[in-house]
């Protein structure tokens, strides 16, 4: 052990490199476990691409304009296309439900509710982020499918003319809708937590000069809170998105696995990149997992541009609200 | 705002302070007449069951309230109710499925939850019957779940430490801190497939509970550099400051001063991070091998869990397995809600002083 006083130490050696082997040891493990990071985002591409490979060569159809998945056959077909258009249905229908009220939650929660609840009624709505998956996924099946169906019959009744609401069919489970609201309620607390934070940054004096001049407490939040926070809002939007893409389970549960390009939400079937995942992976051959870590690696590269793109748009905002 | 951008003649500014507001009492009259036309109208028309008539209720109450604070409040603070309702609603909506949820776990789980459930295994339990327990699968979660926090809270917080004490927003912090942010959102399934290719295909690791570890600390280990950043940036630069004064090398001042006076901040974000991990299913579903029997064994065979023993539950699809699912489920989120309530206790017991 080092002695506390140790008169050969360089002048403020702490603020800078050391010359301590310990300090120097200390530092680069830090510095390793940072990088480590890095070195798993990068691994997790290398890894995929290089196991998808062979599946991929393999392929004598077009990977990605396919949508049929017969990765097993002697002459190995598939390709995402049905895959990629569940997905990305499905969570956009997601994002269109949970933007909005969880916008409306964070708001609620951030400047309307009294001061005494407002934590509370944050931590509740977080509570709903600790629910695992799984159970999303058993609640959707068991208890929103059967009481929704009316819903849905409803929809197509009312407002079948327009071809997403309508159902040939009439079996009004199992769908693209029902994994969508399921998603909706996920990614909740990710959009609400995300724009709580960012309404809370508003600055006080911006609120107070709408009041001041007579704004009502709506127009306070179009002219005051909205323009501060809009790019958090769309951060908030893209993050609940990028979690939307990759939820598994809930939706392997739910939706009824067809590999079709169906724009009728209402009616059973759809697949999703990572619920086709779970649900083949114990039931596929060499070429069949090769095939899906393939669909996973889509997944991973287009979850990193969401979230990337997410986090650049609230990096740029930090660089001009540093006046605040 | 228009009415802000000109002047105000003392007429209108006569008119502006002495505006004239619906009583309190309003909202409670229009909620009940609201209430009361869409009950007349379901035995009149065809508005279909409960549900109909609450969304029917609630669009007649914002029509009324909208249309009367109109009338007499005018246009601004007609919206500006308008709005208040609809933040409120979209509160409730998200209430509504949160609150579904834990009732019907609660309910639902209790059914095949009790004792016997908790002390037994699945192992020579027909699907068909009741009975059988989820003793094996808890002890492979809280298995798992160990490994992870194992690999993930020390290099979590090893990567905050080295953000916020060396990093000094160097272009290499820089660059690990956005791709932490980026890594909390990488989907939990891939976490799954790159255990599965780097450790299982590639370094020949077998599917065991140690696979499914790793791929679980890849989950945490975003949440625990931000949660520990953040804890590390609210400690006191004077602190630092007087350790370094007192000839304390700066390794000794991270552990011994920075940390612990971080310490419970830290605490609750690993709890967090552990409570997130245990719940999820899909990357433990690529890298462990479902088993109905104990497996104390991490390291070697097939190894269950509670969110894979929901899963297999759910997908035998028999009464009494389904009556398992929804206890499996109860056990699952009781075990998460018990990390996620004494993190934030922790949390709370520390702010007090």
């Amino acid at each position: 052990m080092t002695t506390l006083i140790n008169p050969e130490a360089p002048v403020g050696a702490p603020l800078g490199k050391s010359s301590r082997p310990r300090d120097a040891l200390f530092a680069g493990i830090s510095r390793g476990s940072g990088i480590v990071v890095l070195i798993v985002m990068g691994a997790i591409g290398v890894f995929l691409l290089w196991k998808a490979l062979p599946a991929l060569s393999a392929n004598t159809a077009s990977f990605l304009t396919t949508s049929p998945w017969f990765p097993d056959d002697a002459q190995p077909k598939f390709g995402i296309a049905a895959l990629a258009f569940g997905t990305l249905l499905s969570s956009v229908i997601a994002m269109v439900i949970a933007v909005p009220v969880g916008i409306g939650v964070a708001l609620y929660t951030a400047h309307y509710a009294p001061r005494r609840f407002a934590p509370t009624l944050g931590y509740i709505v977080d509570l709903l982020a600790a629910v695992p998956s799984i159970i999303f996924g058993l609640w959707g099946l068991q208890i929103l499918m059967p009481n929704s169906i009316g819903l849905w019959r409803w929809l197509d009744d009312h407002f079948g003319f327009i071809p997403l609401f309508s159902n040939e069919q009439n079996i009004y489970t199992r769908s693209i809708a029902l994994a969508a609201v399921v998603l909706a309620i996920m990614i909740l607390p990710t959009v609400s937590a995300i724009s709580r934070e960012v309404f809370a940054q508003v600055p006080p004096g911006h609120i107070e000069a709408a009041l001041a001049l007579g704004a009502t407490r709506w127009e306070t939040m179009r002219t005051a809170v909205f323009p501060f926070a809009r790019p958090g809002m769309v951060s908030a939007a893209m993050l609940g998105l990028g979690r939307a893409l990759g939820e598994t389970i809930a939706v392997a549960l739910i939706l009824s696995a067809t590999f079709k390009i169906n724009w009728q939400v209402t009616e059973p079937g759809g697949n999703t990149f990572a619920a086709n995942i779970a649900l083949k992976w114990n039931e596929a051959g060499t070429i069949g997992l090769g095939a899906l870590i393939a669909s996973g690696l889509v997944l991973y590269v287009i979850t990193f541009a969401v979230n990337m793109a997410a986090r650049l748009v609230v990096e740029r905002r930090r660089d001009f609200s540093g006046a605040n | 705002m228009a009415i802000l951008d000109r002047t105000i003649s003392d007429d209108e500014l006569h008119n502006l302070l002495s505006q004239r507001k619906l009583p309190r009492w309003t909202t409670l009259a229009t909620c009940a007449t609201a209430i009361a036309g869409s009950a007349l109208l379901s035995f009149i028309s065809p508005v279909s069951g409960v549900a109909g008539t609450a969304v029917f209720a609630f669009l007649l109450f914002i029509v009324l309230q909208t249309g009367l604070s109109f009338a007499v409040e005018g246009k601004r603070y007609a919206i500006d109710r308008l709005a208040t309702t609809l933040l409120l609603s979209a509160l409730t909506a998200a209430l509504v499925p949160l609150v579904s949820i834990l009732l019907t776990v609660l309910v639902r789980g209790l059914n095949a939850f009790n004792a016997n459930f908790l002390t037994s295994t699945m192992r020579n339990v027909s699907p068909r019957r009741p009975g059988g327990g989820i003793l094996h699968a808890l002890i492979g979660t809280l298995e798992q779940v160990a490994i992870a926090a194992a690999i993930g809270i020390p290099l979590g917080i090893l990567a905050a430490v080295y953000l916020v004490e060396y990093g000094n927003r160097s272009r290499l912090a820089r660059t690990i801190s956005f791709f932490v942010d980026v890594m909390t959102g990488i989907p939990s399934i891939v976490a799954g497939l790159f255990v599965y290719t780097g450790f299982i295909l590639t370094l020949g690791l077998q599917r065991s509970g140690l696979a499914a570890g790793i791929s679980l600390s890849i989950l945490m280990i975003p949440v625990v550099v931000r949660s520990t950043e953040e804890m590390l940036r609210l400690v006191p630069r004077d602190l630092r400051e007087a350790s370094y004064a007192l000839g304390v090398p700066k390794y000794r001042t991270i552990l011994r001063v920075v940390i612990p006076s971080a310490s419970t901040g830290i605490i609750t974000g690993a709890m967090l991070a552990v409570a997130r991990v245990t719940g999820e299913t899909a990357p433990l579903l690529l890298t462990t091998f479902l088993t109905q029997s104990i497996n104390t064994n991490p390291f070697n065979g097939p190894q269950a869990s509670l969110p894979t023993y929901v899963w297999d539950q759910i997908s035998s699809g028999t009464t009494a397995s389904i009556d398992r699912a929804w206890a499996g489920a109860l056990t699952l989120i009781l075990l998460v809600m018990i990390l996620n309530l004494s993190a934030r206790l922790i949390a709370r017991a520390s702010r007090v002083k």
